[in-house]
């Protein structure tokens, strides 16, 4: 870290605590632990690009599995529903399994009319498949369709989904890699683009598993609920020592809380990071990119490799998200965009500083607080150019609707200003 | 068994909507695939730049129809195309002086173009909720349909009737003129070969005294009018709501990477090869199936292979399975 | 990456279904403020020293020239700087010191592009082909700077190249290596240059399509355009030189018609094996 790294978060820790001042230190406390989240996205993604050039579009993806990780998690088990139709749908599965499998032996292993072979064991298998999943959803599906209407989860501590988001997320890296990188010319970007929608797709329609747009609420947490501070004496007794009213200071409380958690995996993520780097390793990464054919001739395996860094990065994705959705306590599966996880995730990466870990954090961050701020901030913009005109007319009441599509408008001005004028990022890799 | 109902039915349902959608894609990934092509980037604000020119074509109809002005039987917003394409162009041109001229001075590697078309995508996404807002516009006017199915079946005394939508008609026919008119420029005129020979061999075009900026130009008029074409038509056909054409960006690039990138031909096959398979796959076959099978083996489900809101699954699926076995696309090696 | 062009820096990525690779590659050369007069014709490249970009000198005082009718050749062992010779003629090289004139006009200064308007033709060793345009569209695009009627031109090509009228609507790519190069002079052709350059038009080629294509290079000389060229079969290539430039690590090493030099024992010796 040199001085201009010290100087930029010394800023960013200066928006937040101006935030704090100004707004509330809970507004500023809930930008702060989001912005923790962004940062390690971030850090997954600059993993990708940053270390070997891999053009992740699919970023969004990636943190809808940690989300549904978490649901299948920590969520309470429903037993009647897993009774009434569990067993069905995790023979679908296996089914479905099976029958990818045996396309792959049949293509692999078969000469003549493999092609027809492979698209009769995929339409057979298809539809089997259909014909066993069909009646267990629709079975899981009955079961309390109101509040529940799914298979539950394994109610296990919440803090445990998120190693299984990033595994989720990585064993979807990995197919998508082996597909996708083994390609005589790599087609990653497009298979991400494309994964990630049908991810969402999936978490939108597949009612059974973690309720589709119905949402689940009221996932566990890890931290302490505000009303149980308020109602603990000794509680009380430390908030007003500080000089604060007990509802205030549990909501503090509690943020800080998750700032706390949040904070340590990202330390421990940049440690990890950092050292990996500096590690033969990381050298090894470097060289790949710096020059792939010396390194091919060295008897480096470049697509092994490549595989590796993009499990490894998704799984850092995965991870935030299972995080995100343990902070936000819910799935809402018709939240995820792409404009606002992955694209945004890109953003930061760019204007943190390509290649640069720090610079990937100061990047979530600083592009975090801004996505958040701009809203108010244009509106007030909007509230000083429509001053002077006359109420109720029609373009004031345009004007001060649009303010909330500023923050869109700012983040790419934002990314081109960046990469124009600093291609390397605010922090350039060294 | 009524093999004939059938045929409506399937054609109702699936050939005639597959074949304006896959219409609009063509003239979508016919607009990647030239930028591909010419400028060796995959343009990431395609869709915005569609929505773009769409929004300029629906603000121009509302004006037409405020001033009483309309164009008979046929939408209004085909009078207003014009006008559409031509804020779309100067928006674009204004983009390449701004953002992408700066990157060819400088040599810039394709994948940073590719970063700066994500920002030029996001502002192009705020520039348009700014203006028109995030709901859904719906901007088609004039005769609802070229064939109802109540005529047809009057017609023809079938069971089944089948009803072609004039926004259906006028995306098809207004689809061949422009890949015509597009085919005669590229191949035809001393620009569009000298669009082509760029794309093929830059050095050798400046040797033979193409001016590079000259064609960039070029392309980027193209893909403007393409884009509003494209959107505008997408739009008439079903509605037009901003975030909807940011998501046409995956179909229309599995179009362009199925048909062969950089080809325009291959934009065009690979257009109705991914619509085909995308309506065939999500619509509900029973009718179809109610009408050639003995009544005994009449399916009782719905027979809809996945639900519709799984269509980004069939374009990605032909999309890797073309990649698995013809990395190169069903037109390969052909460039512009 | 320390240094160099950030935003040429794509971190590795080969991904083809968002970027395109093989953009242009060709860099316009510095002129020297030192320009040299030591000799006279009417293409010359005369007393050039300098290199690519800010490496090190790769011809020193070399001196290349051609008149009216002549075919010009420079031979020399791999890594004497002979393409480099003709890049630098072309406006492609940073030179130090001495200048190119053609026509008695002062070029030095040019663009690559400029000099072509300027009457240079230049066939590049590779690449120098629109593969997936037809062989016609090819003869087109060679004439692009040309406003008036060049149908004449084209005829003349065909006639010179007959092989190319039989496949003028076939995608130039799908030629054989030997009618490539036919292609690639035809299209140099087009823009009717007072100059011809061709650098190792037989690079590539078997005896039999080597042979053949001298023909049509001698044949093409005889319509009057000085052609100078670069070649690696050095014997074949001075038998019809009517100058012959031997150059060993960017410098004149003999010079003389083409039989002086088949004649001469030292040349023999060291570059055409005995």
């Amino acid at each position: 870290m040199n001085m201009r790294a010290i100087l930029l978060f010394a800023f960013v820790a200066l928006l937040f605590i101006g935030t704090g001042f100004v707004q509330s230190w809970n507004v500023a406390l809930t930008i702060f632990n989001m912005g923790l989240i962004s940062a390690i996205m971030a850090l997954g993604v600059n993993m990708q690009w940053g270390y070997a050039g891999l053009f992740n579009v699919g970023v969004m993806g990636f943190v809808a599995l940690g989300g549904l990780a978490t649901v299948l998690v920590a969520s309470v088990p429903n037993t009647e529903a897993l009774s009434a139709g569990g067993l069905r749908i995790a023979a679908a599965l296996a089914l479905g399994g099976a029958t990818i499998l045996a396309a792959i032996l049949a293509w692999t292993r078969l000469r003549r009319y493999r092609g027809w072979v492979v698209a009769a064991i995929l339409f057979a298998g298809f539809f089997l498949f259909r014909a066993v999943l069909d009646p267990g959803v629709a079975a899981v599906e009955a079961v309390n369709p109101a509040r529940a209407g799914n298979i539950g989860g394994l109610g296990l501590p919440v803090l445990l989904a998120w190693p299984v988001g990033g595994l989720l997320a990585a064993g979807a890296a990995w197919i998508i890699g082996k597909t996708a990188l083994g390609l005589r010319s790599d087609y990653l970007a497009i298979a991400t683009l494309g994964i990630a929608e049908i991810i969402i797709a999936v978490l939108k329609n597949e009612d059974w598993m973690a309720r589709g747009v119905k949402n689940v609420i009221g996932l566990p947490r890890p931290v302490p609920y505000e009303v149980d501070l308020q109602a603990s004496p000794a509680f009380r007794e430390v908030v007003t020592e500080f000089g604060m009213d007990p509802v205030t200071g549990s909501t503090i409380a509690v943020k800080l809380a998750y700032a706390g958690l949040f904070g340590v995996v990202l330390l421990v993520l940049i440690w990890l990071t950092q050292a990996a780097l500096a590690s033969p390793w990381g050298r090894m990464m470097r060289a790949i990119r710096d020059n792939e054919v010396a390194a091919e001739a060295m008897g480096k395996d470049v697509t092994r490799r490549h595989l590796q860094i993009f499990i490894l990065g998704s799984a850092v994705v995965g991870m935030a998200g299972a995080m995100m959705t343990t902070l936000d306590g819910q799935l809402t599966p018709g939240t995820y965009q792409p404009l606002r996880y992955t694209f945004l995730i890109w953003v930061m990466v760019i204007v943190g500083g390509s290649g640069n870990n720090w610079g990937a954090v100061l990047g979530g961050f600083l592009v975090w607080w801004l996505w958040v701020q701009v809203e108010p901030l244009g509106a007030l913009l909007m509230q000083g150019i429509t001053a002077g005109m006359a109420d109720g007319s029609w373009l004031k009441a345009h004007l001060q609707d649009a303010a909330a599509h500023m923050r869109l408008l700012t983040m790419g001005l934002v990314l081109l200003l960046v990469l124009r004028f600093s291609p390397r990022g605010l922090l350039p890799e060294k | 068994m009524e093999p004939l109902d059938a045929l409506v039915a399937f054609a109702n349902f699936v050939l005639v909507p597959g074949a304006a959608y896959g219409a609009q894609l063509a003239l979508g990934a016919l607009g990647v695939t030239l930028i591909y092509g010419i400028l060796r980037f995959s343009n990431f604000a395609h869709g915005d730049t569609m929505a773009f020119g769409t929004m300029a074509v629906i603000l121009t109809t509302w004006g037409l129809q405020s001033a009483g002005i309309g164009f008979g039987p046929l939408p209004t917003a085909l009078l207003a195309l014009p006008v559409g394409i031509a804020a779309c162009a100067v928006l674009v041109l204004l983009t390449d002086r701004a953002v992408y001229r700066f990157y060819r001075a400088k040599k810039a590697a394709p994948v940073i173009f590719v970063i700066a078309s994500l920002g030029v995508m996001f502002v192009y996404n705020g520039l348009v909720r700014f203006i028109i807002g995030v709901d859904d516009q719906s901007f088609a006017d004039g005769e609802r349909f070229l064939i109802s199915a109540r005529d047809f079946k009057e017609m023809t005394g079938l069971e089944e009737g089948l009803a072609i939508k004039t926004t259906q008609g006028i995306t098809v026919v207004v689809a061949v003129i422009v890949v015509v008119v597009l085919f005669w420029f590229l191949n035809r005129t001393r620009t569009g070969k000298s669009m082509r020979a760029y794309s093929d061999n830059e050095d050798l075009a400046l040797l033979s005294g193409i001016n590079p900026e000259r064609v960039v130009v070029y392309t980027w008029l193209i893909v403007a009018a393409l884009a509003t074409i494209a959107g505008t038509l997408y739009g008439l056909d079903k509605s037009f709501k901003p975030f909807t054409y940011f998501q046409l960006l995956l179909p229309i690039f599995a179009a362009a990477i199925v048909g062969g990138l950089g080809s325009p031909l291959g934009a065009i096959a690979g257009g109705f090869v991914i619509a085909f398979a995308e309506v065939t796959i999500t619509y509900p076959l029973k009718k179809v199936l109610g009408y050639l099978m003995p009544e005994a083996l009449e399916p009782d489900g719905l027979v809809q292979l996945l639900s519709t809101d799984y269509k980004f699954a069939v374009s990605f699926v032909i999309l890797i399975i073309v990649l698995l076995f013809r990395p190169t696309g069903l037109f390969a090696g052909k460039s512009v | 990456m320390s240094g160099g062009n950030a935003y040429q820096d794509d971190r590795g990525n080969k991904d083809r279904s968002i970027t395109r690779a093989g953009g242009g590659t060709m860099v316009r050369g510095k002129a020297p403020a030192d320009r040299v007069t030591t000799a006279n014709a009417f293409l010359i490249g005369d007393s050039m020293t300098g290199g690519y970009g800010s490496g090190p000198d790769i011809l020193h005082d070399c001196t290349i020239a051609v008149d009216p009718g002549e075919i010009a050749v420079i031979v020399g062992p791999n890594g004497a700087g002979k393409s480099t010779a003709m890049k630098a003629i072309f406006g492609m090289l940073n030179l130090k010191r001495g200048s190119v004139r053609l026509d008695g006009e002062d070029i030095t200064a040019l663009s690559p592009q400029d000099r072509v308007v300027r009457g240079m033709g230049f066939v590049p060793q590779t690449s120098n082909i629109f593969t997936s345009l037809t062989v016609e569209e090819n003869l087109e695009m060679g004439a692009f700077i040309r406003r008036d009627d060049f149908r004449d031109t084209m005829a003349q090509i065909y006639d010179l190249f007959p092989i190319l009228k039989d496949k003028r609507r076939q995608p130039a790519g799908e030629l054989s290596g030997g009618q490539r190069q036919q292609v690639a002079v035809g299209r140099a052709l087009m823009t009717k240059p007072k100059v011809l350059m061709l650098d190792e038009p037989t690079a590539g080629v078997s005896p039999i399509v080597m042979d053949e294509l001298f023909d049509r290079i001698i044949e093409v000389s005889r319509t009057g355009i000085p052609i100078l060229m670069v070649e690696q079969n050095a014997r074949q290539a001075l038998e019809i030189a009517d100058r012959g430039y031997v150059l060993v690590q960017g410098a004149n090493a003999h010079t003389g018609t083409g039989k002086e030099l088949l004649a001469d024992d030292e040349v023999r010796r060291s570059f055409l094996g005995g």
